[in-house]
């Protein structure tokens, strides 16, 4: 009973005096909100502490079954960067110090790991535009030709394309002069206008469901009725 | 005498204007200044570079300074003071060549308010949105039927399960990037709740990396009720249900790695997601897993609509609850929050037309009053 | 002829990324450039810095890490560039911990080249957790958070940080985000401190900020490596955005070939059955 009925308790009554000292600058209500942050900054810090336990006691029992490289090769990286962070704090005063061995470990691992793994999104944003923008439907060809423009628009590439379409329109009707047509930059216009006009309206079309559907979620939460974080 | 008069006059006429009251709807122990330096005092070759702003207890006491701003600014907030004690100003305009003084001014005392008048807007939608909230759930809590409209995506869950058992393969949900403080990650929870439960029921494993150690817990505690629930507590492992890493692309290089050496069946992408939406998505494509994504990160949604079978848009993932539980408080709040989508949608259509009639005609005073009126109402301070 | 159109609407990925690899690798083997042009929203962000006074104060927010570094680093550099050349000074703050690194060795860099010295023409606070709280703390009192710099000198021994209270003295706040920091930056600083704005993203993540552009929630807009491409191209300074640009502009054309070749395989078996 006190198991479900406390933390329920508890959530009514710091959701509801947090709403109310939105409206109360008076001292103690003012900084409540401030305070709530900084603690659940502390808490958040040693959670960490709950996320190394977790993560060393998995792969120690790991190890101790059977040799797993991939078990290995974490845990001696995890306290590889420990000791070195630690050193370089002690030895520098801060782990960023850039002749301390930490940056060194920064420098030539982490930052390649961590760029080459982004990097893997222009491979796979190329798989995947192949593999799914097919023109099945009439919305779904709007959406390659809006695609298309936007990425001709952003990129330099676009205004050498455009040149080519203007000197071709106008050797077909010399009446247009090639300069003023090659100066109009359409693909970065019409991608200008995709991205501040239909891009942001259906964008704040689904921010509005999405706010009013936290909104809803929250006030759930709040009056108890939305109970799975709950567990009896 | 006759001379030191003089002087405070000149003093004087620098500034168009120095005030000194009490910060409205604070905390107290602060007071706000504003000034206008008058016209013929800015110019060009002699610019103000900035603002001093000194400080005493007592009018003829000794003047500290407390502060400058920019110059661009005409007021500044001096705080840190006690309340209910007289103050003194002044304020030094600090030009190329030489220095401005204003008159002192004061005394002036701070104090505490216990209501900020500026957000009473606020108060009165918050008001609004539990009337709506609260008329709607004790409506459905009498008995009146809401209908819910399908939502494809969870539908699918029973399927994807299914699937992934009949192929021999475990189960992969991921929460992202999100933490416990998100709504979306909450609303994740209970869908894997139903997630948990159909897996234990068909005794398919169930992986689950995480980003943040407090998700871990609350994940680990709602697949054991879960399992419990469905009868197969001895099925649980604690060690499915691990903390990867709080590092963005190390947690995308962790689940693909995963994902190559499990092959699972079936995998969730429900939480908030940023840029390794797609890395993590075409890597379970690429393992020939079945998809169902959802998050309120509006930048990914097109990641996983491209790359998912399923993917539950922004809203979607807080009905979850609501449709696979659908209690009538549940669907009572889900109703709610469709009126209020009406109600904004209209607000939002009459003040688009005012504000564009108001640029249109500029000289209809009402028109670009109410449009004033309107924007107060909606703006936050 | 009908196996032909069926290979080319299923081409095997591997065959892509191939491809990608290449066009990627070439531009930047041979270190081609293309003229840049500028947008509007970084012409904005851009005349906001150039307008300001010497002297005038800068907050740089690091809000990313070294995946997104290729993007965001251009940035952080031609930003610092920009500064020091007008003699502004900088101050320099992070709420990813892996992305201070990146912060200091830009600052060192830029620094060297411009002759300016720590402590009086810039200064790195570090990381600090929390960042909502953080936010609005630092429109209180920035010694709250930060009473000294990243490594431990009390920020009150630096002669242009005494008079530095809260965003008042302030005079431009620039997020270079790589996730959700800069709606809080907008949200908390700029919505209740009226701070003004300027925000650098990734290119992945700028759709999501144009809002606040259009509501002038913020004062300009750096998108991607095209938007330091272009930062750079005001500045009369070419860095690896403007190198990055060809690599980039040819990857989008080949996306564009593939889409077609897609489209083309895919309608014509669509015909035949």
């Amino acid at each position: 009973m006190i198991r479900t009925q406390l933390p329920l308790i508890i959530t009514f009554f710091t959701g509801m005096l947090l709403i109310v000292t939105f409206f109360i600058p008076h001292k103690p209500f003012g900084d409540l909100e401030q305070r709530f942050l900084i603690w659940y900054s502390i808490i958040s810090g040693f959670t960490v502490l709950l996320g190394l336990d977790s993560l060393v006691k998995y792969h120690l029992t790991k190890l101790k079954k059977e040799f797993n490289i991939h078990s290995f090769i974490l845990l001696f990286s995890l306290f590889l960067t420990l000791i070195l962070g630690f050193y370089s704090w002690f030895k520098f005063k801060t782990p960023f110090a850039l002749n301390s061995p930490f940056m060194y470990l920064y420098t030539y691992v982490i930052i390649p790991l961590q760029a080459t793994m982004f990097a893997l999104l222009a491979f796979f944003i190329a798989s995947a535009a192949y593999r799914a923008f097919r023109a099945r439907t009439f919305e779904a060809t709007l959406l390659l030709i809006a695609a298309t423009i936007v990425m001709l628009g952003r990129v330099p590439i676009g205004s050498y394309i455009w040149k080519g379409i203007a000197s071709f329109i106008s050797t077909i009707f010399p009446k247009i002069p090639y300069e003023e047509l090659a100066k109009k930059e359409i693909f970065a216009l019409i991608s200008d206008w995709i991205m501040n006009i239909p891009q942001n309206a259906a964008k704040r079309g689904i921010f509005i469901g999405t706010a009013l559907g936290g909104i809803a979620m929250s006030i759930r939460i709040i009056l108890g009725i939305e109970r799975t974080y709950i567990t009896k | 005498m006759y001379f030191f008069f003089l002087f405070s006059l000149l003093q004087f006429n620098y500034f168009e204007y120095v005030k000194s009251y009490d910060t409205p709807s604070d905390e107290g122990g602060s007071i706000s200044l504003e000034w206008q330096i008058k016209e013929e005092f800015i110019s060009e070759e002699n610019p103000i570079k900035f603002f001093e702003i000194y400080r005493s207890e007592k009018k003829e006491g000794i003047f500290e300074n407390v502060g400058f701003v920019l110059s661009q600014y005409n007021y500044y907030e001096d705080k840190g003071l006690k309340d209910n004690k007289d103050y003194y100003y002044q304020i030094w305009a600090i030009r190329e060549k030489d220095t401005l003084k204003s008159e002192i001014i004061g005394p002036v005392i701070s104090r505490a308010q216990w209501f900020n008048k500026n957000r009473f807007n606020v108060l009165v939608i918050t008001i609004i949105l539990f009337i709506v909230f609260l008329y709607y759930i004790e409506k459905a809590r009498k008995g009146e039927r809401l209908f819910i409209r399908k939502i494809s995506g969870l539908d699918a869950i029973d399927d994807a399960v299914g699937r992934a058992t009949e192929m021999g393969r475990p189960i992969l949900f991921s929460f992202g990037l999100g933490f416990i403080t998100d709504v979306v990650t909450i609303a994740a929870l209970s869908i894997l709740s139903k997630i948990a439960k159909k897996a234990a029921e068909y005794g398919t494993r169930l992986i689950i990396p995480n980003y943040d150690p407090i998700v871990m817990t609350a994940a680990q505690e709602t697949v054991k009720e879960a399992y419990l629930e469905a009868g197969r507590p001895d099925l649980y492992r604690e060690g499915d249900i691990t903390y990867l890493t709080s590092d963005q692309f190390g947690y995308a290089a962790g689940c693909d790695g995963i994902i190559m050496r499990e092959k699972p069946g079936a995998i969730f992408w429900q939480g908030y997601f940023f840029a390794e939406s797609l890395i993590l998505a075409e890597t379970g494509h690429a393992v020939g897993a079945i998809q169902i994504a959802g998050t309120t990160a509006i930048t990914q949604l097109p990641f996983f609509i491209a790359a998912c079978d399923y993917t539950l848009i922004g809203e979607e993932m807080f009905a979850a609850s609501c449709y696979l539980k659908p209690e009538p408080q549940m669907l009572g709040s889900l109703k709610g929050e469709d009126f209020l989508k009406a109600i904004i949608l209209v607000i939002l259509i009459i003040s688009a037309i005012i504000a564009t009639l108001s640029i249109v005609f500029k000289n209809f005073y009402f028109l670009n009053n109410l449009y004033e009126l309107i924007k107060n109402i909606f703006t936050i301070k | 002829m009908k196996n032909l159109w069926s290979k080319l609407a299923t081409i095997d990925r591997r065959i892509i990324y191939l491809l990608v690899f290449i066009v990627v690798a070439l531009p930047m083997i041979f270190r081609m450039i293309m003229p840049i042009r500028v947008s509007r929203e970084v012409q904005m962000a851009f005349s906001e810095i150039d307008n300001l006074k010497p002297g005038s104060i800068v907050m740089i927010s690091i809000d990313y890490d070294a995946a997104s570094e290729p993007e965001l680093q251009p940035m952080l550099i031609a930003i610092l560039r920009h500064c020091f050349s007008k003699n502004i000074k900088v101050i320099l703050l992070g709420h990813w911990a892996l992305g201070l690194p990146l912060g200091e060795m830009a600052l060192n860099q830029v620094a060297k080249e411009y002759n300016k010295k720590y402590g009086e023409d810039y200064v790195n606070l570090g990381y600090r957790p929390g960042y909502t709280a953080l936010m609005v703390g630092i429109g209180k009192e920035i010694r709250d958070f930060f009473p000294t710099d990243y490594r431990g000198i009390p920020i009150d021994s630096f002669p242009f940080m005494r008079k530095v209270r809260n965003y008042q003295q302030i005079d431009v706040l620039v997020g270079l985000e790589a996730g959700a920091t800069g709606d809080a930056w907008v949200q908390f600083a700029g919505a209740r401190f009226n701070q003004k704005i300027i925000l650098g993203t990734t290119g992945v993540i700028a759709p999501d900020m144009f809002p606040y552009l259009q509501a002038k929630q913020i004062a300009g807009l750096i998108s991607g490596l095209q938007g330091a491409a272009e930062y750079e191209t005001l500045l009369k300074k070419a860095g690896s955005a403007i190198l990055g640009m060809p690599a980039q502009s040819f990857v989008h054309l080949l996306i564009i070939i593939f889409i077609i070749i897609g489209n083309i395989g895919y309608f014509i078996l669509r015909k035949r059955r």
